[in-house]
């Protein structure tokens, strides 16, 4: 199936696969040949700001110094390591609130099902920078948390929530809960709950009868949930950048000051290459998965 | 189960508790008349007054909403075309790359689409002179870019859902398949373009990190405007912005929840 206009190819169909081939060729294979060009330079003063891949003599002028100084240097190595530790963090978080949620809606009379679905997906459409916004309001030192806090008599001195890893990590949990919830909805949903009976009835415990029949057959929007969870929050920039203190340091806001405030193009390209390389495994996990998930329904 | 719905009951609360409540604190306080934001100074609107009488949010704002239109209409064309090519046209020639190509935007990570983007336009610039100056021209195409996917996926998965026997049946009855296309598949999958461009406008109005980087002198976006406040804290006229735009999102969902609810599912 799949190819009901398919004919031998004509002018008009070469035409409609050219456009957007080429749109993307331009747009985003390009750029990232020439972001890997540009890692193998030098700064220099000049604009750009990078020395041209080969010299007058046209022998070649690229290096891996960018990358050599990456991996020499304590810092980067640090702040690779903390991204990574804080997007599994996130990554954990928001499966462990999400199962429970994606459980619930799932298991939920039709009518309420689908307005429960609708506050997940409501948020999706309110702007991200001022949803992270809305907890500086909460988390501040004089911010709702620590007033009613205080109010209660519970701490008699405000909390420093606001610039923590911990502030950093409720935002990074509440920008990507709703990724994780809709594919575990979308497994629970398919799942047939006579089967969880079945179980039961023939005297397996709950527990059992989650781990060999609920866990199994969620288990593809679990991987799909915490890749989509997982590869954003790797190189999340605004949420660091305005929960988390000064010298938070994550991969997002390194490759954005050493562009924009050192204006080392080629190191914040090899930055970049870097970040690209962790996410690849991850990436094509996720396509695959989704290819899989396509099959299974069509 | 039934004695675990308990357990279950209060994640959900918890959860939805977690979703909403700094929403409802942020409407709360863009009534405040205080300008310290987060002591009650009592019930005012003058926060909403301010917003509309400045003029760099408006123009931020126009902004905004010109390349919002702009690259959703593209990327619809560029996505249905793409979801069209993939759907209905069988195997061709780099077909893996092109859906690879198609697919990646989605979940590549926002810093580097932006940085390797500028890179390019700079790049562009320096062989062709080309684009002279970024802000609206430069933008739109980084929206558009990633936005067609979105569509492309919407698309596709429509059609493959879709009985193609109307599309056969046209074609046998000597439709020419430009034809076909045009009269028989478009309107079907209207619906599905729809979405796909109130949801690339949507992620264009979103987006701030891409536009950051691709952005010039000049070109500020409403998230960009924005950010450059909030970076300072809370201030009281974000509250009141971020207020409409809830409210307006609010209302926009609950139509469309209504609208769809009343009518019997058709796919």
């Amino acid at each position: 199936m799949g190819d009901a206009i398919q004919t031998k190819s004509e002018p008009w169909q070469r035409i409609a696969v050219a456009i957007p081939y080429l749109w993307l060729f331009v747009f985003f294979l390009a750029p990232f040949a020439i972001i890997f060009k540009i890692s193998l330079a030098d700064p220099i003063l000049a604009l750009p700001p990078y020395s041209p891949s080969f010299d007058s003599d046209g022998n070649s002028a690229m290096s891996l110094n960018n990358y050599a100084f990456l991996f020499s240097d304590k810092l980067y190595v640090i702040t690779y390591l903390r991204s990574v530790a804080m997007a599994f963090l996130t990554t954990v978080l928001c499966l462990l609130l999400g199962f429970p949620m994606a459980y619930g809606i799932a298991r939920a009379s039709a009518a309420t099902r689908s307005l429960l679905l609708l506050l997940i997906v409501l948020p999706f459409w309110i702007s991200f920078l001022l949803r992270v916004y809305a907890w500086m309001g909460l988390l501040n030192n004089h911010g709702i948390i620590n007033n009613l806090l205080l109010w209660l008599g519970v701490i008699d001195q405000p909390l420093q929530i606001m610039y923590t890893d911990f502030a950093t990590a409720i935002g990074l949990v509440y920008s990507y809960l709703p990724f994780m919830i809709l594919p575990l909805y979308a497994s629970l949903e398919r799942l047939d709950l006579d089967l969880v009976d079945a179980a039961q009835d023939l005297g397996a415990t709950r527990s059992r009868a989650f781990w060999d029949i609920t866990w199994p057959l969620a288990r593809p929007g679990v991987i799909a949930g915490c890749l989509l969870v997982f590869i954003p929050a790797m190189g999340e920039y605004v949420i660091p950048y305005l929960l988390g203190g000064s010298d938070s340091l994550f991969i997002g806001r390194v490759l954005f000051d050493e562009f924009y405030s050192n204006r080392d193009w080629p190191l914040a390209s090899a930055v970049a290459i870097i970040l690209l390389m962790l996410l690849v495994v991850p990436i094509v996990l996720l396509q695959r998965a989704q290819a899989r998930d396509k099959e299974q329904v069509t | 189960m039934r004695t675990r719905s308990r357990f279950i009951l209060t994640v959900m609360s918890f959860g939805y508790a977690f979703l909403y409540i700094p929403l409802i604190s942020v409407i709360v306080y863009s009534f405040n008349d205080s300008r310290l934001a987060t002591i009650w100074g009592g019930f005012s609107t003058r926060w909403y007054g301010e917003l509309f009488r400045n003029q760099q949010v408006l123009d931020a704002l126009a902004l905004s909403l010109k390349i919002a239109v702009t690259s959703a209409t593209l990327a619809t064309i560029l996505g249905t075309m793409s979801g069209l090519v993939l759907a209905r046209f069988g195997r061709f020639k780099g077909r893996t790359l092109f859906s690879g190509m198609l697919s990646s935007p989605m979940v590549m990570p926002e810093v580097i689409t932006g940085l390797s983007l500028l890179l390019m336009f700079v790049t562009l610039q320096q062989l062709t002179g080309w684009p002279g100056q970024r802000g609206f021209s430069t933008i739109t195409i980084a929206h558009t870019t990633f936005s067609m996917a979105y569509v492309a996926v919407i698309v596709q998965s429509r059609l493959t859902s879709m009985d193609e026997s109307l599309e056969e049946a046209a074609m046998d009855l000597g439709g020419r398949p430009l034809r076909v296309i045009f009269d028989i598949t478009l309107p079907l999958i209207a619906p599905a373009m729809i979405a796909g461009w109130l949801l690339s406008f949507t992620l264009s109005l979103d987006d701030l990190v891409i536009a950051s980087f691709v952005s010039g002198p000049g070109g500020t976006t409403l998230p960009m405007l924005i950010f450059s406040k909030v970076k300072l804290g809370v201030s009281p006229d974000i509250n009141a912005l971020a207020s409409i735009i809830i409210a307006v999102v609010s209302f926009g969902v609950a139509i469309a929840w209504f609208v769809t609810r009343r009518k019997p599912d058709l796919s």
